[in-house]
């Protein structure tokens, strides 16, 4: 059946004059996984396809007019047994189909940790995955590494076979985090986290891109995925390192201004709340933080006053100053604010891995 | 393409037969079916802006919550109006069924004191709120509360509007055919604001300010 | 954050509102476009010269009395069709513009639009394909042909359905002025929040977008309201559910989703509207909103629409099919099941719009699994359509070669639906081009092909002469072939990963296919100026072609046994129904028709209080896109004392007497006696 997919998906190729199809043959086992999976499906309802367009044109041919040697039954509108046949034929593809897509879509789901490096490769159960945070941004990507302590805008690299977990948000409208040749895309949305989980099996550079449109600049908001060996990437993060720039807030809410075709950018420092802000939606110093509105919210609300109070505290995020928010918001609860600190913190935060 | 082999009498295909007679029996007329149909999708509206409520109805945004901004006595006192509104608008069409118009009209005109009733109360709510700084500008609870409870509202102006006015042509006409076809269609209009007005009551007044 | 290009300083941040003029200014008109403003001129000589011609022959008056103001469910069915084609001149405009773009952007050139323009070109494209283009289509043969197959007089509501005509119309007008006043949405034609919301599209242009679908929205809803009923209450006797044609069928279904799911798009687009023009938070990024809910609401609608748009079609193939093979329709109940079933599940299936949103595994399977199933009774109707086929003496006539068009295009389309229902496939397909090419595939290859196939074989019903068919088979093959190379080149540039609604281009790999599929689009041009041209040779030739029996293409169903076109109360006698395809029956048993005692017919009077309404809502419309609230509030109250006003007009209805349909129906007799000879 592999070889069977792989000369498809050759002999596809050669017909379309060398076009390079990085959907159906990407460099990515999950992405790969996926390819396989159109080819699959589609040669599944060919099964019922093909004859269907077959007899179209035998029916139309035989039983045309002028063909007066075909039999011509005009009350002829019913046959249990053929009926039988039409709805059973596709059902039973359509089962097949379902079957598949259930097994898929639990195997590739996108949060999941991956089960395998590739096919014929296990995963290491030691091998912790390289975490990246993405962030959409009028009109550009931003990657944070909170291993490397570096972020990137509009580049991006990872280590070949070493799984990848990409942590997603938006700081602007919904946009789509997608590299083809990697695995699928999923959403980028302001105010919560969507993850992907992949691995890059071949070394190269690869086109990324948003896939969601998202306005003036949607076309430019492009990106280059460098899939490297350890000793590449050690490189690739010296050399972001190096340069001395620092993400801290201010740079932040500067980036966070639209720009078109925004060029790539290393900064070898990142404040540890970057991510926080980007996910919470305060980047800038006159919004409010969403996980703190919600930590509000889920205690009952900040009372009629909190309409007032909520406005002094623009810009104050309680990555940087726990308890000081919900101190001030709620006065009355002001002794009992470390507390309440604590015990959010032992739940698992709200707005992480915001599942639909 | 007419075959003149078998000859048919005309009355076989065809309704020979005085049209009005036979739609008078054939088929009621399709207004209150329509309406039934129009309500539904009217309901539709309701049931988008409740699931809207169910989703947004915790979003605070730090805010004030139901248990801050929701005075239950005036609401229990606003609910009622409208649900003896029901009933008195149930009186009317019992008058008109017996062909008494002035009993329809004056019931009709209670009804509609019901209904300006509780909308002064809702008009006292909103305009407390506002007062207060709650405005449906303030977090994605209020937007969502504002809007469920007035679209009802503006329902209920509606149906009062038309209250008035089918008023006048009663008055004007009497109890014809098409005045009481209205009438039917508004009583339907004015049960079903009812029945939306209990769920509104019921989750967003009450569970607001229980839990 | 003012995140959206603006270069016109039409931001309701960068423009003081003025308490008169709103947000009016000078700077509203495209003056600085050299496209938009040669487009403007060229409309306004074209509006001069029709509005001129109108006048110079004396139409105006003629075309208000026998045309707007009627209440006639024939004639607006046909101007449904008018406003159809009108509007699909513009959106297929739209649509030759984004390909020559995108083959000129794609081949190393910077292309001739802007993002800006660009942008709303798409949304423009999309908005209007669907609610005014399709939606018209449909909702025209529905009003058309559904009282005839069902043997009614009119529909049950006569006057609403003039409104709704009306609503649909004012709709279109607001879209249209947007391309010369201001500009339109650049946000897609679903307009996902929060891109949607004041933050992000602060121009004028969501605002018309809003207001123009409202409006339409509402007249939707009217119509589905009114069609549901006409169908349930006013069957001729003897037509039992399950003896209705299928098209009617279709249409009941149809109608029914209408009624059940426009609500939620007006409920959903008021709480956007609330969003913009109160600053609520619905959808807004802050204060507690959730974009997610908009999409989800959106497509909860969305999805059902795409059902609204194909089953009449498919009601349409259903007549078609048997009426050029000469046979009973194969598989009538299963069709008839068929089609219930896809109008339920079509509720369903709403979330395989937004996979990649980030739902589990197991939601997403559920959907996906769901959406695969709608494809079993789609699949069974193509089968129905093939075994009707099947022993059959198939005339291939202009509107069969369209059926075949459609059966071979649309099991293509079919098929890469059911592939973008699997959820990981969809990971990598989804918002490419492959998707564009999947829905075009099945709303060219399904919608289109079934409403040139309806227009041609019920135009000689509608007007009393055949279309001639060469050109339309022009028409045809033009459109067949260009349907290919636009779309075939869209589904491997998705498998290279190319995404939709990209203005500029990095390098020039893909500049072949794109230039493909540029030739596809101007074939499609082709098709549509040979269809234009076949018109216009038909009413010139209209004395050859022209069909007396009122039975052109020995029909089956009801529409066929009354005269072409029909009587404007049209049946003189309400037809009796004994089985499925009642005309053939009665050609078959030879029924005699009556020619003697006529009795007088009940029917309405025309009313201009459609049209006054809609164009009292179009200015109110105008006014709040362009935050002019004095105006917006008068049309307000005008509309609403407008309305009161007819409620006080008990005089609707006249009997039409006996001696005017006896004369109508001596000459229809006439004739037929003629055509005997």
């Amino acid at each position: 059946m592999k070889r069977a997919v792989h000369i498809v998906a050759l002999f596809s190729c050669i017909f379309l004059a060398g076009c390079d199809l990085v959907v159906l043959s990407p460099a990515g086992d999950v992405a790969q996984q996926q390819g396989e999976l159109i080819i699959y499906a589609t040669v599944l309802m060919l099964i019922v396809i093909l004859p269907v367009m077959a007899l179209t044109v035998f029916f139309a041919i035989k039983y045309r007019e002028s063909n007066k040697n075909a039999s011509y039954e005009p009350e002829w509108h019913h046959s249990f047994s053929l009926e039988i046949v039409i709805w059973s034929v596709p059902l039973a593809i359509i089962i097949c189909l379902a079957g598949l897509t259930w097994v898929a879509t639990h195997r590739l789901d996108p949060y999941k940790p991956l089960s395998r490096i590739s096919e014929d490769q296990p995963i290491d159960p030691e091998v912790k995955p390289l975490i990246i945070q993405v962030a959409s941004m009028d009109w550009k990507w931003l990657f944070i590494y909170p291993e490397q302590g570096i972020a990137t805008v509009n580049e991006v690299a990872a280590i070949v076979d070493r799984p990848i977990e990409f942590q997603i948000t938006s700081a602007t409208v919904m946009n789509s985090f997608y590299i083809p040749a990697l695995a699928g895309q999923i959403y980028s949305m302001a105010g919560m986290q969507t993850e992907m989980n992949a691995v890059i099996n071949e070394p190269g550079v690869y086109d990324g891109f948003s896939a969601n449109y998202s306005g003036a600049g949607f076309s430019q908001m492009r990106f280059k995925f460098h899939g490297l060996d350890q000793a590449g990437f050690d490189d690739w993060v010296a050399k972001v390192g190096a340069s001395g720039q620092n993400l801290d807030t201010d740079t932040l809410e500067r980036l966070n201004q639209p720009s078109i075709a925004h060029p790539v950018t290393y900064y070898g420092t990142v404040s540890d709340t970057a991510w926080d802000r980007l996910v919470n939606l305060c980047v800038d110093g006159d919004s409010l933080c969403r996980n703190d509105m919600m930590m509000v919210d889920a205690l009952g609300g900040g009372g009629l006053e909190g309409l007032w109070n909520r406005e002094m505290f623009r810009g104050i995020c309680s990555a940087e100053d726990p308890g000081a928010f919900i101190a001030m918001l709620r006065p009355e609860m002001r002794l009992r604010a470390g507390e309440i600190v604590t015990a959010m913190s032992l739940l698992p935060d709200a707005t992480q891995t915001t599942r639909q | 393409m007419m075959t003149d082999s078998a000859v048919n009498d005309a009355g076989k295909f065809y309704v020979l037969e005085d049209p009005h007679h036979e739609e008078a029996h054939a088929h009621e007329p399709p207004t209150m079916l329509g309406f039934w149909v129009y309500l539904m999708s009217d309901c539709l509206i309701f049931g988008i802006l409740f699931a809207v409520y169910a989703v947004l109805g915790q979003n605070y945004a730090a805010g004030p919550s139901p248990a801050d901004l929701f005075d239950i006595e005036m609401i229990l006192v606003a609910t009622f109006a409208l649900l003896f509104s029901s009933v008195t608008f149930g009186f009317a069409v019992l008058r008109m069924d017996r062909g008494d118009l002035r009993g329809t009209l004056l019931w009709l005109v209670v009804t509609g004191l019901f209904g300006a009733a509780f909308l002064y109360l809702e008009y006292k709510e909103f305009s407390h709120l506002w007062h207060l700084g709650a405005t449906p500008m303030a977090s994605a609870f209020l937007s969502s509360f504002f809007f469920l409870v007035g679209t009802h509202g503006l329902h209920v102006t509606a149906g009062s509007i038309w209250l008035i006015v089918l008023l006048v042509q009663l008055s004007q006409r009497g109890l014809t055919p098409a005045n009481t076809r209205r009438v039917m269609c508004l009583s339907l209009f004015w049960h079903f604001l009812d029945l939306i007005w209990i769920g509104v009551y019921s989750l967003v007044y009450l569970t607001g300010v229980l839990l | 954050m003012a995140t959206s290009s603006d270069p016109h300083g039409l931001t309701s941040g960068g423009v003081d509102i003025h308490p008169f003029w709103g947000k009016l200014s000078w700077d509203v008109f495209p003056f600085y476009d050299p496209i938009i403003l040669s487009t403007f001129i060229g409309v306004v000589i074209l509006g001069l010269a029709v509005v001129g011609a109108i006048t110079y022959y004396r139409l105006w008056g003629y075309l208000w009395t026998e045309w707007f103001t009627s209440i006639d469910h024939k004639k607006i069915g046909i101007m449904y069709m008018v406003l159809g084609l009108i509007m699909l001149l513009r959106g297929f405009a739209d649509a030759l513009l984004m390909r020559g773009h995108q083959a000129m952007a794609a081949s190393g050139s910077e292309g001739y639009l802007n993002a800006h323009h660009y942008d709303q070109i798409f949304t423009a494209h999309g908005v209007i394909m669907i609610f005014f283009v399709a939606m018209p289509f449909v909702t025209g043969f529905m009003n058309y042909v559904m009282p005839l197959q069902i043997g009614a007089r009119d529909v049950a509501f006569p006057f609403l359905n003039n409104l709704s005509f009306w609503l649909t119309v004012s709709g279109a007008i607001l879209i249209m002025i947007s391309l010369f006043v201001g500009e339109f949405s650049t946000a897609g034609w679903l307009a996902y929040a929060p891109y949607s919301g004041l933050e992000y599209s602060p121009s004028v242009g969501m605002d018309y977008y809003l207001w123009a679908l409202n409006i339409a929205g509402v007249g939707t809803t009217l119509s589905g309201i009114n069609l549901v009923v006409t169908i349930v209450k006013m069957r001729a006797p003897g037509m039992t559910y399950m003896r209705m044609p299928i098209f009617t069928w279709t249409a009941l279904c149809t109608n029914i989703l209408i009624v059940a799911t426009f609500p939620v798009l007006a409920a959903t687009l008021a709480l956007l509207t609330a969003d913009r023009y109160l600053g609520t938070h619905f959808f807004t990024n802050e204060l507690g909103g959730n974009p997610m809910m908009y999409v989800n609401l959106i497509w909860i609608w969305g999805h059902p629409e795409v059902y609204i748009l194909i089953l009449p079609i498919f009601g349409i193939f259903s007549e078609i099919v048997p009426t050029f093979t000469g046979k009973r329709l194969f598989g009538y109940t299963s069709m008839v099941y068929a089609t219930c079933v896809i109008m339920i599940l079509s509720y369903i299936v709403w979330l395989h719009h937004f996979f990649t949103m980030g739902a589990g595994a197991n939601v997403n399977s559920f959907f996906g699994i769901t959406t695969m199933i709608i494809s079993i009774p789609t699949g069974a109707k193509i089968f129905n359509w093939l075994f009707t086929m099947y022993k059959g003496r198939i005339r291939f006539e202009t509107p069969m070669l369209w059926v075949m068009g459609f059966m071979l295009t649309f099991v293509i389309g079919g098929m890469t639906g059911v592939l973008l229902a699997v959820p990981p496939a969809d990971y990598v397909l989804h918002n490419s081009l492959f998707l564009i090419a999947h829905f075009h595939n099945v709303i060219i290859g399904g919608v289109v092909f079934g409403v040139f196939a309806g227009i041609i074989y019920w135009w000689p019903k509608a007007f009393g002469f055949k279309l001639e068919p060469f050109w339309g088979k022009i028409s045809f093959w033009c459109w067949l072939i260009g349907f290919y190379l636009a779309f075939m080149p869209l589904y491997v540039l998705g498998l290279m990963g190319v995404t939709r609604r990209i203005s500029q281009f990095e390098d020039t790999f893909y500049s072949v296919y794109f230039i493909i599929a540029l030739i596809g689009a101007l074939f499609v041009a082709a098709g549509i100026g040979a269809f234009l041209v076949q018109i216009v040779q038909s009413i010139r030739k209209r004395e050859e072609l022209r069909d007396v029996t009122g039975d052109p293409w020995n029909g089956r169903t009801l529409e066929w046994s009354t005269s072409s076109p029909p009587p404007y109360y049209n049946f003189a006698f309400t037809p009796r129904v004994y089985e499925i395809d009642a005309f053939a029956q009665m050609k078959r048993e030879g029924f005699t028709r009556p020619t003697t005692g006529f009795v007088p017919i009940h029917m309405p009077h025309s009313t201009a209080t459609g049209v006054v309404l809609a164009a009292i809502l179009t200015v109110m419309g105008f006014a709040l896109i362009w935050h002019v609230f004095w105006l917006a509030a008068a049309g307000f109250a005008a509309a609403l004392l407008y309305g009161i006003g007819h409620t006080f007009n008990y005089d609707r209805d006249y009997d039409i007497p006996a001696e005017e349909i006896r004369a109508i129906e001596d000459k229809r007799s006439a004739q037929l006696a003629q055509a005997a000879e």
